[in-house]
């Protein structure tokens, strides 16, 4: 299905690495509903652009899968997965559901504010990190958790997420 | 309860049936359905918001909440199917505390605004609040407040009062085709919108307005003129389209306020279009004619009714006198009455001329004589959606017609095969299963490959066809069409507006009616306004009423394009609504004595008829006369006034029968419009969409090497009152108009997007803005009509392009 891009349309500000991406998912599923790929696509189109997805980017998400524009933007904003605003290098996903809550999730979040110098949605001056707060991730049996990136980080203490942050550049 | 007969007996044992019980009282419904279908079908009420019998089930408010027997909890009545010996409460303790649950919820972000919201007075909340909900509220907390859209000038939105039923959401992505708006976000954060600034630019968007069940999307243009309990509401006919859509007017004190759809599952359901809903805004607007107008010596003055009258008789006297009666001629709205187009008419012929016409947009009349009685839609409005194939040729239908275009969309979903032959790529809100994008004059082509492809097939037809059609080697894409016309039945030809228009209209005619006689499917001509009570009011210069045969007259083209003395126009402003607005400026010019009835002053109107005019007479509006208009189908819809008339402003058929009694012709002392309407006795005509004699030409010159004009007039602008609808003129439906091509076309022109380009037909030149519009054919530009800026233009055949200076 990698068709001609048309020039101009907007599909163009995918790379045909993406593309080649979104192609594998769209093939699992019929072609009158290739839109059930637009979660993958997404993700795919958010990580070519350094993690975060700009309206182009969704509208030519909307374009290559032949779906509503507002029914990509639907998506988009309705899962913390995507980014809309520009991120830092490294995303951490603190999750403050009730497991990690009961276990002190609080003190983690208050530690990282402080450390980072930031406010949970926000993201570090040296562009370095993003902080979002997170509902349960299903690691409840190691809470309190986060996730940095696509790696999870269990059983959490200051010193733990010290050492942690220390690793990522 | 022991009054009811026990239907499961009494009737003969049903498979598709089954027997449910709701609040004791036996019930019989159709296996799958809702409890909540059953329960409105029975009259027993079930309290909702994102319910809608048009809409597909949502189940996300839980209004609806019921106990059933047997189930754990309550169930949604509208999204739990019916079974057998299913036993429902509705109004049972368990029923009732839910429902009570579910509004407490709900106005915990609700604003207490009723008294400054539009909606007060008919809101579903407002009213289940008063039903359902508590004295107190127990909550304290902070309330959610939501920014505001601008999503255009129709639809006002106050979206903190949004309840997320998505009703909205749905309309737009199910009924009107394109999904604009959405719910984004999510949980609290939740908002209804389109994300980005942008408009709803659906045809239908008012009909959000209706269906959302609170304040939250209200009309802009009615938004803090009234309270819907002083407004006083009287049915109605649309006369924009040849739908007759039911529609209630609403006034407070003879000003319209506003208007609503009127339900009638036949016609409309309960949907009305934008151009039916807001159009009304021009009634009240500064434009309107007040009192008679007459121009002695080439001074305007205002003076009564007698004067004005005595002046018009004195005019067309004039004129016959020195000229003949042949000389006057009248063109008429085809969104006037029944009643005002068959009194024209009588004026005329009483006079002793036959030149009388309402197809102002027309220039081919050849086949005129075959035609049947007036143009029908080859079925009822409702068969069209079981339809399962469908041509449309020449027609923009969602703009032309849009609750046919939804109709179509109904029949798409349900498997019809939707395909076109168009002069330009419209996007129809519905996937198109082929098309043929052509030149008018490659219109003509591509018909008739689709016709020998079907004539290849075998079926017969009565006519000798010419070599030129019979010998088209098919293309693949017409062969695809005729391969679809044939085989998916019930199929219909449907016939547009701009076929009506095309510069071979009747070859177009006698093409489709082939093509529909070969594939065995209906032929519908889809005519503007009132077009079919134009012609059963004898309103064409070859018929009288109820089609009977005339000494044929000179039709509007004609009219225009060999001028005569005198012209009377019923609600027509010459250069918007004639398809050669210049050469209609030129033949009223030249006239001895114009005579206007309009709703409008044309002081205000980009015309030059306050030069030309000689007499200007205040004509009602829809709004402010009785009458009938009569749809596609031929149904007579019979309507009386709303309002009073405005000023000095009379109904049309009482003009009319008063300047035939002063000019002294017999059988115009009528004293109601009923006598009127008995006289046009139209009930033996059987309607026919099928042609009588094929008009195929032996020989077929079509010109495919110059760039041709594309003429098309957008929905807005296609009669005096629309024009004037302020917040319709602001739609993205109304660009400014400009010559639109091909990306590839404007390159071999070399000109760019938003260049500006002289414009040259063979009959006048103008200068306007490239604009590339990938919908439009390569050889072609097209320009719209209805707009001052093109107003000198012809309507077709060759046009060159030349760079102008920057304005
Ligand atoms: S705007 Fe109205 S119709 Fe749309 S979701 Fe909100 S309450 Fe429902
Ligand atoms: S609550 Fe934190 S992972 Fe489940
Ligand atoms: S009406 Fe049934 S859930 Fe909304």
């Amino acid at each position: 299905m990698s068709a001609k891009v048309q020039p101009g349309s907007p599909v163009e500000l995918i790379t045909a690495d993406s593309r080649a991406q979104i192609d594998r998912w769209t093939t699992k599923y019929p072609p009158e509903q290739k839109q059930a790929a637009v979660m993958a696509a997404l993700n795919i189109v958010q990580q070519q652009n350094g993690g975060w997805l700009t309206i182009e980017l969704m509208d030519a998400v909307a374009e290559y899968l032949q779906m509503p524009r507002i029914a990509v933007y639907e998506v988009a904003s309705f899962y913390t997965l995507y980014d809309l605003e520009p991120v830092g290098r490294h995303k951490i996903y603190v999750c403050t559901n009730i497991s990690c809550m009961l276990c002190g999730s609080d003190t983690i979040v208050e530690h990282l504010q402080k450390k980072l110098g930031i406010k949970l949605g926000e993201t570090t001056s040296d562009g370095r990190f993003t902080l979002k707060e997170s509902e349960c991730l299903a690691a409840c049996g190691g809470a309190p958790m986060f996730m940095v990136d696509r790696t999870y980080y269990e059983n959490l203490t200051p010193d733990k997420v010290d050492a942690i942050l220390a690793r990522l550049k | 309860m022991s009054a009811k007969p026990d239907m499961s007996t009494t009737q003969p044992p049903d498979a598709d049936m089954v027997t449910i019980e709701v609040n004791g009282e036996p019930l019989r419904a159709k296996k799958g359905s809702m409890v909540i279908q059953v329960t409105d079908a029975a009259g027993i009420y079930v309290p909702r918001f994102c319910y809608h019998h048009k809409l597909p089930i949502a189940a996300n408010c839980r209004m609806c909440l019921v106990e059933i027997e047997k189930a754990p909890k309550p169930m949604p009545a509208c999204a739990t199917p019916v079974a057998d010996g299913m036993k429902v409460f509705t109004r049972s303790a368990l029923a009732h505390d839910a429902q009570r649950g579910v509004m407490e919820f709900l106005l915990i972000n609700h604003p207490l605004d009723c008294p400054i919201c539009d909606q007060g007075g008919e809101c579903p909340l407002q009213d289940l609040a008063l039903g359902y909900g508590k004295d107190v509220s127990r909550y304290a907390e902070k309330k959610r407040v939501v920014h505001d859209k601008n999503i255009g000038p129709l639809i006002a939105t106050e979206m903190t009062r949004c309840i997320h039923c998505t009703r909205c959401v749905r309309f737009g992505q199910q009924l009107a085709g394109i999904m604009e708006l959405g719910a984004t976000g999510r949980g609290e954060h939740t908002e209804i919108g389109t994300f980005i600034e942008r408009s709803v630019d659906s045809e239908l968007s008012g009909n959000v307005i209706d269906i959302c069940p609170v304040g939250a999307l209200t009309s802009k243009p009615f938004r803090f003129t009234a309270r819907a309990w002083e407004l006083t509401s009287h049915p109605s006919i649309s006369p924009h389209d040849c739908v007759g859509s039911n529609l209630n007017v609403e006034s407070r004190r003879h000003k319209v306020m506003r208007v609503l759809p009127r339900d009638n599952e036949a016609i409309n359901e309960c949907w009305l279009s934008d151009r039916d809903r807001f159009s009304y805004t021009a009634l009240n607007s500064s434009d309107r004619l007040q009192s008679p107008m007459i121009r002695d010596g080439g001074r305007w003055q205002e003076v009564d009714w007698s004067t004005a009258l005595e002046f018009t008789v004195a005019g067309l006297r004039r004129v016959i006198d020195q000229h003949g009666s042949n000389q006057i001629g009248a063109l008429a709205a085809p969104a006037s009455t029944l009643e005002e187009l068959y009194l024209l008419q009588k004026l005329l012929r009483s006079l002793g001329s036959s030149n009388v016409d309402h197809r102002l947009r027309q220039s081919d009349f050849r086949d005129d004589q075959a035609l049947p009685p007036f143009p029908w839609l080859g079925q009822s409005i409702e068969d069209l959606e079981s339809c399962q194939s469908v041509l449309l040729v020449g027609s923009n239908i969602r703009k032309e017609q849009p609750l046919l275009g939804l109709r179509l969309r109904h029949a798409g979903r349900k498997g019809a095969q939707i395909m076109a032959i168009n002069p330009v790529d419209y996007d129809l809100a519905a996937p198109l299963a082929h098309k043929i994008i052509a030149s008018p004059a490659d219109m003509i082509l591509g018909l008739a490959g689709v016709a020998s492809a079907l004539a290849a097939r075998g079926k017969a037809t009565r006519d000798r066809l010419p070599d030129w059609l019979s010998k088209r080697v098919p293309t693949a894409s017409e062969q695809a069409i005729a391969q679809v016309l044939a085989t998916r039945k019930p199929a219909a030809v449907l016939l547009g507006n701009l076929a009506a228009s095309h510069p071979q209209a009747a070859t177009l005619r006698a093409l489709a009616d082939l093509v529909a006689e070969l594939a065995g499917a209906a032929l519908g001509v889809l005519s503007e306004a009132n077009g079919a009570g134009a012609w059963l009011a004898g309103c064409v210069p070859h018929r009288e009423a109820a089609g009977k045969a005339a000494n044929a007259g000179r039709n509007a083209y004609s009219m225009i394009r060999e001028p005569l003395q005198a012209y009377v126009l019923l609600g027509v402003e010459p250069e918007l609504d004639c398809l050669e607005g210049g050469r209609a400026r030129s033949a009223m010019e030249a006239a001895e004595f114009v005579i206007m009835m309009t709703p409008f002053s044309p002081a205000s109107a980009p015309t030059a008829a306050m030069q030309y005019a000689h007499v200007l007479l205040p004509l009602a509006p829809f709004t402010e006369t009785d009458g009938t208009f009569v749809n596609c189908e031929g149904r007579w819809q019979s309507f009386t006034a709303a309002v009073r008339p405005l000023g000095e402003t009379r109904p049309g058929w009482k003009i009319l029968r008063i300047l035939g009694s002063r000019l002294g012709q017999p059988g115009f002392d009528y004293s109601t419009i009923d006598e009127v309407r008995a006289e046009i006795d139209a009930r033996t005509l059987t309607p026919s969409s099928n042609l009588g004699e094929r008009l195929l030409p032996p020989e077929l010159r079509v010109d495919t090497n110059t760039l041709q004009r594309i003429y098309e007039v957008p929905l807005y602008r296609i009669d005096s009152v629309v024009r004037r609808a302020e917040a319709l003129q602001q739609t993205a439906d109304n660009p400014k108009p400009a010559a639109r091509m091909s990306a590839v076309q404007a390159a071999s022109l070399n000109v760019n997007d938003g260049a500006r380009v002289r414009v040259r037909v063979a009959h006048g030149e103008v200068v306007l803005d490239v604009a590339i519009d990938t919908r439009v054919p390569d050889q072609c530009v097209l320009i719209p009509s209805g707009y001052p800026e093109t107003i000198s233009l012809d309507a077709h055949g060759a046009v060159s392009l030349e760079k102008a200076e920057k304005a």
